[in-house]
């Protein structure tokens, strides 16, 4: 049974005469961590913003329970690439946002974050200014934030986009324990191979001119590493180089593909 | 302003940044120190030798007098402290009426496409008038006395605040709108919860131009049409030639414009910490 639909979506820039998707199809059910791997101009950013509400599509339906969803909305928890936290707030009024937006009084909703907040390994940060977090621990709270409102499902802009390559690591790893704790369905969009094929449940790869799904894959290196496999020893395992490889490939061969449009 | 930022700026190559974060390097500030008191010898010294004549330049020492008997006794049937409270009375009024009328003004402006086309013309049609310049009009309009001066610094200080709260207010963050909007924000949540802090610091600037802006043009209506403030004080002394209370009367001016500036970087501090961080 699936959490979340996507119905023949396409999406069209006003004014633009190529579409940015087309005919995408998709659902997302529990215990999926769904990723959308593309390279820029695929159009992943256009399809997270279109399930989060921020855009509407051009054509087709997008269903959250089999709800038509309208707008942005709490149900739908989004964690961003950049830092958007309130600098005005300490850490633990920036993850209890969501619920005083709700109406959740305060003993509540501090009680709800500082869970969220020892889920994410940052117990102890909570009279924090934003300003003196580091990148890695901006995204964390910006995780806490995302599932202290207790989302249906949680879509993630490439969140660690924008850190360094041994925080992503990191991050990649908590990611996988707080998903497989909170049981939370996952949309994630990157545009990082490594990244894509491990955590993936299901991956779709993107392709531009227009953003079109041109493959899917279901994975189990997530689950291997809830298994209790290390994160190294996946990466380096020979199924996990040559499904990486596989995926490359592909990316290429649509690139040569699209080169001689690009060029008329 | 930029005399406070541009060291602020200088410090970061400079070696040892400071506690705060906020204040120019020490080196500096002996720098400006020395200045003054340079300045307070060359003064002294051009009086005590009678180069000048106390007619034209009393010696620090006769307005400090000066000052003396003007905060005990008083000039013109005023203490100093009656002139210094009628000056700042009529500015409190005006800064008040100004900051609660320009705040919500400005967040119309900046986040209703209407209230911007109704609104923006006639701000940008008024700001660039010298307010003296319309000060003849508003005493036709409302006599002389209390309300025209307090109307006067109050129009003055408004567009400086409404325009910058408009400005803060088009300048959010989107990300953080779209972020909140996720969380579940309204409009009204949005701009309570994410508009209005985002706005803050903008909104402080802006007082602090208005302020500055307010106190020139309250001291020369008070030059113009008044009896009592520091500007009254200053300008009816200078009719009797008295130059110690002219001197004495800048002197005050200049030290609550300084105060003023001082005490709303302090706020500025204290209200908007972030402001400036790299986040």
């Amino acid at each position: 049974m699936a959490l979340l639909q996507l119905e023949r979506i396409s999406a069209q820039y006003p004014g633009a005469t190529e579409p940015v998707l087309a005919d995408i199809s998709l659902t997302l059910g529990p215990k999926q961590l769904l990723v959308a791997l593309g390279p820029s101009g695929s159009g992943k950013t256009s399809l997270l913003n279109l399930i989060a509400g921020f855009v509407e599509p051009s054509a087709g339906q997008i269903t959250l329970d089999g709800t038509p969803i309208k707008g942005p909305g709490a149900e739908r928890g989004v964690v961003f690439q950049d830092d958007v936290l309130l600098p005005w707030q300490d850490v633990l009024a920036n993850v209890g946002f969501g619920l005083e937006l709700a109406g959740v009084a305060r003993q509540t909703r501090e009680a709800r974050a500082r869970e969220m907040l020892a889920l994410v390994d940052l117990a102890g940060f909570e009279q924090r200014r934003v300003w003196q977090l580091s990148g890695g621990q901006k995204q964390r709270v910006g995780l806490a934030r995302a599932l202290a409102a207790d989302p249906r499902v949680l879509l993630m802009d490439e969140p660690f986009g924008a850190l360094d390559a041994f925080t992503r690591e990191q991050m990649q790893e908590l990611l996988l324990q707080v998903w497989q704790r909170t049981a939370k369905p996952v949309f994630l969009i990157t545009h990082d191979i490594e990244e894509a094929v491990f955590l993936a449940t299901d991956l779709i790869l993107l392709a531009p001119n227009p953003g079109q799904i041109v493959e899917r894959l279901s994975l189990d290196f997530g689950q291997r590493y809830g298994a209790g496999e290390s994160a190294r020893s996946i990466k380096s395992d020979r199924r996990f180089i040559e499904t990486r490889e596989h995926v490359l490939a592909k990316v290429f061969s649509q690139r040569s593909a699209t080169r001689p449009q690009e060029r008329a | 302003m930029s005399s406070y930022e541009i060291p602020a700026v200088v410090r970061d190559a400079a070696t040892k940044p400071t506690a705060s974060g906020l204040r120019p390097d020490l080196s500096t500030r002996w720098i400006s120190g020395l200045t003054l008191i340079a300045l307070l010898a060359i003064w002294w010294a051009v009086t005590a030798s009678g180069l000048i004549e106390p007619l034209f330049l009393p010696s620090p020492s006769a307005v400090l007098e000066k000052g003396w008997l003007l905060a005990t006794r008083g000039y013109m049937d005023s203490t100093l402290w009656q002139h210094l409270a009628a000056s700042l009375e009529r500015i409190g009024l005006g800064l008040l009426f100004a900051v609660l009328t320009a705040v919500p003004v400005g967040i119309a402006i900046g986040a209703n496409r209407i209230a911007r086309g109704v609104l923006d013309p006639l701000i940008e049609f008024y700001r660039p008038i010298p307010p003296l310049a319309y000060l003849p009009l508003i005493v036709i309009w409302c006599g002389i006395g209390e309300l025209s001066k307090v109307l006067l610094i109050y129009l003055a200080i408004f567009a400086p605040i409404a325009i910058a709260t408009a400005t803060g207010v088009r300048t959010v963050d989107r990300a953080k709108l779209r972020a909140a909007q996720s969380l579940g924000a309204t409009r009204t949540q949005l701009i309570r919860h994410v508009i209005v802090p985002s706005a803050l610091p903008d909104i402080l600037t802006g007082i602090r131009i208005g302020l500055g802006v307010g106190w020139s043009t309250l001291v020369a209506a008070e030059l113009i049409a008044a009896t009592s403030g520091l500007g009254f004080m200053v300008q009816s002394a200078a009719q009797f030639l008295v130059t110690d209370v002219v001197m004495l009367g800048i002197l005050v001016i200049a030290l609550i414009a300084f105060a003023m500036e001082m005490g709303l970087r302090a706020l500025q501090r204290k209200l908007v910490p972030w402001h400036g961080q790299t986040h």
